[in-house]
This record gives C-alpha cells, sequence and structure tokens, in this order.
C-alpha cells in the first residue's frame, strides 16, 4: 500500500518530470553511463572472449580473472577510485566495467567452444581462414548465448549505475542517494521503479535484438 | 594424380598415426581408404587438404608438393565432405551451397544459381533451398554437404565417412547417387569408411589400412575379393567375401535353356516332350507367369493361379553372377529366370549350372567388370 502510494505521488508531482532534476534528465544521464559503460566492456570483452573461444587456449587464466573479478565488491570499488585519482566519470566507469567484463567475457568464450565442431572443421577444409571461420561461422552460430552474456552485463549495469549519485554524478541513484539523506522516501522508491523500468526495457532491448540479429537457423531449434 | 609418398604423422606423445604410407590415388576414380578405427584413413585423408600435416613425406598433387601452395588455395580446390555434413546452421540451403564460390568471389546472383543447379544434380528438390540445415533430414543434409563441396568445381573431393551418420536404405541411395554423379562429373574422390561393403561398391581402388596406420592391400574391389593379401585383410572382407566376389563376375556366360519354358497354351505333346521336373510357364508375350510340375499341368486348361512363384528374374549380361546365384537360391524349384531388357524371358539356369559357370570363371582367373553393377 505504502510503495504503491510513494510511487503515485512521486510520478504525480509536476515538479519531478523537468528541469535538471527531472525524470528525462536523470534517465537519459542514467541511460548514458550505462551506454557508456556497457560499450566499454564490450570493447573489452568480447573480443577477447571470441578469440580465446577460437584458439580454446587461455581458458583456465580466463576463469581465474572473470572469478577475481567478480569477487570485488563495487562499491567499494568506487570509493578505493574516487580516493585514488578523484571525482568525476571516469571513478564510475572503472567499478561498472570491472562489474560487466566477467559475464561478457565467459559467456562469450563458453558459447564460442560449445559451438558445433563439425561447421568449422567443415569451414577450415573448404579454405576458410581463421578469421572468417571466426566471425562467419562461430559467432553467428554462438550470437544467442553472447546476447545472454551482454544482456546480463547490461542489467548489472543499470541496477549498479546508481552508485554514481555517491560520487556527485546524476542518473536515477541521485533519487536514490537524495531521498535517503532527504528522509524521503518516495523519492527512494520512485528512484527504485524507474531503475527497474529501465532493468526491464534492457531486457525487451535485448529480447528484440535477439530477433533482429540471430539467424532463423540457430534460433528454429 | 595425387601421390603419397612414404608419409608419416607421428603425435607428440609418440602414438604413430599413418607409418611410411604411399598410394598413388588415380585421376577421376573413387580411391577408397578403408580400415578399422584407429587405422589412420582420416588422417591420412586430412593429410592430402592440409587440416593435418605430415611428420615426415611428401605429398604430391599432379608432381607438386601440396606444401608449395598457399593452404587456403589448395583446399579450396579440393571440396571437403564430412560425416555429420558439417552444414552452417545459420545459413539458407542454397547459401551453405555457395559458400565456397562466395570466397572465390563470385557474384551473389551467379553463386546462387550454381547452388541451385548443384541441389538438381544431387537430388535435392530446389523448394528446400530457403530452409535452414535443422529442417531437413540427415540424408539431406548429407546431398547438401556433397553439393556443398562440389560448388566450385573442384577436381578433388575428400569424403571422410560422409555416409556412416545414416540409415542403411538412405546410405544405399546416397552411394548410388555419388556413383551416378562420379559417372557425369568424373572427380578424383578419396572416400574413407570404415564399412568394407561401402569400399567395395564405391571403389575404383581400395586401400586396406591396419592399425599404425600401415597399408595393408591396395587393390581393386574384384583382386581384393579374390586375392587378399593376408590374414588382417581376410578377416576384414569378412565371411562371404566368395560370394561378395560373384558382384564382379557378368551372368552373360550362362549357358541358359530354353527347355522348361513353356507358353500358356501348350500342347500336350509340347508339355509331355520337354522332360524337364520343373517348367516355367509364360503368357503369350513370353512374361514368366510361374512354375509347375508338368503333371499339374492340362493341356488348354492351365490354371496359372495355381503356379508358384517364379521369383525375381535376372538379366544376362546386365546383372552379376550374384544376382543370378541369388534368384536360383530364392526360386522355389532351384532354377533362376533369366529375362531379356523388356521382361521376356529368355531361358532358365539351375543352380548347378551357375555354380559350373563360377567355377569355370574362378579358373579363367577372368574378372569381368565392364558393365556390372556391384
Amino acid at each position: 500500500m505504502n510503495v504503491l502510494h510513494f510511487i503515485n505521488a512521486f510520478f504525480s508531482d509536476g515538479a519531478h518530470w523537468h528541469g535538471y532534476d527531472g525524470i528525462p534528465q536523470r534517465l537519459l544521464e542514467h541511460v548514458r553511463y550505462t551506454l557508456l559503460a556497457l560499450a566499454l566492456a564490450t570493447a573489452i570483452g568480447l573480443p577477447v572472449g571470441l578469440v580465446t573461444g577460437h584458439t580454446g587456449r587461455g581458458g583456465n587464466a580466463l576463469a581465474f580473472v572473470a572469478n577475481a573479478a567478480r569477487a570485488l565488491p563495487s562499491f567499494g570499488l568506487l570509493v578505493l577510485v574516487v580516493l585514488l585519482i578523484g571525482f568525476g566519470l571516469l571513478p564510475v566507469m572503472i567499478p561498472l566495467v570491472v562489474l560487466a567484463v566477467p559475464p561478457i567475457l565467459v559467456t562469450t568464450y563458453e558459447a564460442v567452444r560449445s559451438v558445433d565442431p563439425s561447421p568449422v572443421d567443415a569451414a577450415r577444409g573448404m579454405g576458410m581462414r581463421e578469421s572468417r571461420i571466426l566471425l562467419r561461422v562461430e559467432l553467428p552460430v554462438a550470437l544467442p548465448l553472447i546476447l545472454s552474456g551482454l544482456r546480463s552485463a547490461a542489467i548489472q549495469i543499470v541496477s549498479t549505475a546508481t552508485i554514481a549519485a555517491y560520487v556527485s554524478l546524476g542518473g536515477l541513484g541521485r533519487y536514490i542517494v537524495d531521498g535517503l539523506y532527504q528522509r524521503d522516501y518516495e523519492k527512494v522508491v520512485g528512484g527504485a521503479t524507474l531503475v527497474a523500468v529501465l532493468a526491464l526495457l534492457t531486457l525487451a532491448v535485448f529480447w528484440a535484438a535477439g530477433r533482429l540479429a540471430v539467424s532463423p537457423g540457430v534460433r528454429g531449434r | 594424380m595425387i601421390r603419397i609418398d612414404s608419409v608419416t604423422k607421428r603425435y607428440p606423445d609418440g602414438t604413430v598415426a599413418v607409418d611410411r604410407l604411399s598410394l598413388d590415388v588415380p585421376d577421376r576414380s573413387i580411391t577408397v581408404l578403408v580400415g578399422p578405427s584407429g587405422c589412420g584413413k582420416t588422417t591420412t585423408l586430412r593429410m592430402i587438404n592440409r587440416m593435418v600435416e605430415p611428420t615426415e613425406g611428401t605429398i604430391l598433387l599432379d608432381g607438386e608438393d601440396i606444401r608449395r601452395r598457399p593452404v587456403t588455395d589448395l583446399r579450396r580446390s579440393m571440396g571437403y565432405v564430412i560425416q555429420n555434413a558439417g552444414l552452417f546452421p545459420h545459413r539458407t540451403i542454397v547459401d551453405n551451397i555457395a559458400t565456397v564460390p562466395r570466397m572465390l568471389g563470385w557474384g551473389r546472383q551467379r553463386a546462387r544459381k550454381r547452388a541451385a543447379e548443384l541441389m538438381e544434380r544431387v537430388g535435392l528438390d530446389t523448394s528446400l533451398a530457403e530452409r535452414y540445415p535443422y529442417q531437413l533430414s540427415g540424408g539431406q543434409q548429407q546431398r547438401v554437404g556433397v553439393a556443398r563441396a562440389l560448388a566450385a568445381d573442384p577436381p578433388v573431393l575428400l569424403m571422410d565417412e560422409p555416409f556412416s551418420a545414416v540409415d542403411p536404405v538412405v546410405r544405399k541411395g546416397l552411394q548410388d547417387e555419388l556413383l551416378r554423379i562420379q559417372e557425369e562429373l568424373g572427380k578424383t574422390i578419396v572416400f574413407v569408411t570404415h564399412d568394407i561393403d561401402e569400399a567395395v561398391k564405391l571403389g575404383t581402388m581400395v586401400a586396406v589400412l591396419r592399425e599404425g596406420g600401415r597399408l595393408a592391400q591396395y587393390a581393386s574391389p574384384a583382386e581384393l575379393l579374390s586375392a587378399p593379401a593376408d590374414g588382417f585383410v581376410e578377416d576384414f572382407l569378412g565371411a562371404d567375401r566368395g560370394i561378395r566376389r560373384l558382384s564382379f563376375l557378368s551372368s552373360a556366360a550362362l549357358e541358359l535353356t530354353t527347355d522348361a519354358v513353356v507358353p500358356a497354351d501348350a500342347s500336350a505333346e509340347r508339355i509331355a516332350a520337354s522332360g524337364a521336373r520343373y517348367l516355367l510357364v509364360t503368357d503369350p508375350d513370353g512374361r514368366p507367369l510361374g512354375w509347375a510340375e508338368p503333371g499339374e499341368l492340362i493341356a488348354g486348361d492351365i490354371r496359372t493361379d495355381r503356379l508358384l512363384p517364379h521369383g525375381r528374374p535376372f538379366v544376362p549380361g546386365a546383372d552379376s553372377l550374384r544376382v543370378a546365384l541369388d534368384c536360383a537360391v530364392l526360386s522355389p524349384t532351384g532354377w533362376a529366370v533369366a529375362v531379356d531388357a523388356g521382361g521376356r524371358v529368355t531361358g532358365v539356369v539351375s543352380q548347378q549350372a551357375i555354380g559350373e559357370a563360377i567355377r569355370a570363371a574362378h579358373a579363367r582367373g577372368r574378372t569381368d567388370q565392364a558393365g556390372v553393377a556391384p
């Protein structure tokens, strides 16, 4: 009851819909942090996962690094980085990227490893170059799994990007941090609701991406 | 010609997969590598397109060491067919077949047109073109695999147990199709199998390998069946090699008799005159109706529905002695019925007569393979 009341009060307050602390502005900031962190994590995790998956070398080292990275608490890492290099966007990006790389990297590696070896053997036997085998055979077949890794990374970033507010940046975390500080629970619940909605939207985006990018021949089975 | 010259493959752990193997693969023929598992047949095949590099020895393609060509060029000049077809699951059938032409830089339209041609050549309905591999049966997938290997018209075709994952009926269809395609295209085919029957059926030449990757015998199927080099080859050929060898002997020389053949409207004198124990009754066109003992036949009133079945007839010359013998064994009277291409009876022959023909053929040492389908 209370929660629904808070949600209703938060979203029906016209003051929350414009200005630098308005919902559109905060949402936009949050999406920007998310996209930036996801892009950086993908730029690191995807190529490394693809190449290690293709060659089959470095799997153990990969699992070690990924597990170590998973063990790092994002908030603690944020505080540490801020102490080391000060405030700004970079200290926020570091924990988010550290959070997102392991699921992308490990899933991509596993996805490429688990591709049926016969088409790969056939491709090699007909004279396809290794890079082309990776990009034209293994990647399309492994794509559903790779997308699922990207999806869980994206969801984790969406929920964790709220920590940006602790170091005076924007995003939906602003409502939660400020609300807690001001004992304005309407704001806290409103911010949390927005984060949840954004996470659901992320799921929808990945579902649509899967429909568009994955071949019916792979999806169909 | 592909010349495999004392090639050895030794793995770092000391395992020898292929041991000083030498083999000449003639052009425009099917050379089968056959043997039990672990005999190095697949390793040998994979050394021809450099999927495996030999430890020692050389492989020459038309006199040139295959290591002198860029490996991708070499592989694109050889079609490659593997056991489970290895189709690309994310590509449609037509795009699967068009893969190598596209790699060679053909335009999309030309490659797809070629792919459609090949679908017909391997006996696939072109309505399957836009399907995905998972929508096809195992046999259809294997046909696509063969079409894909043929797409850029390579002179050489490497086939690694291509038909072993499909059921026997489909396998027979695929084998017949391969022989038909080979008749039309005349590729240099190296074919790996563990099935000696498949080897004998498809091979122009058969190389039997034994464990440890050593060559046990390299011969034509007829020679293999009539003169196995040693006990290993003999065991591998199986207990009925004598019977299977008959596949390579023509039935043309069988002496047929027409004494025991009577038309359905035969006179009493004609029936009495034959002296045979059984008579084959034919219809007015000369087609076989069935067998009967002379005493059961009443001239002018022959009951065709009471006759013994005549069994499957054979065509002398077109069928082998194996087929003729099979017809005689299956016949209720022990006599095989010979017909011409139109199905009209040309005579009958007894098991004894076939046995004599076999002995005569063995005595002549003649292996008349021409025109005889095993």
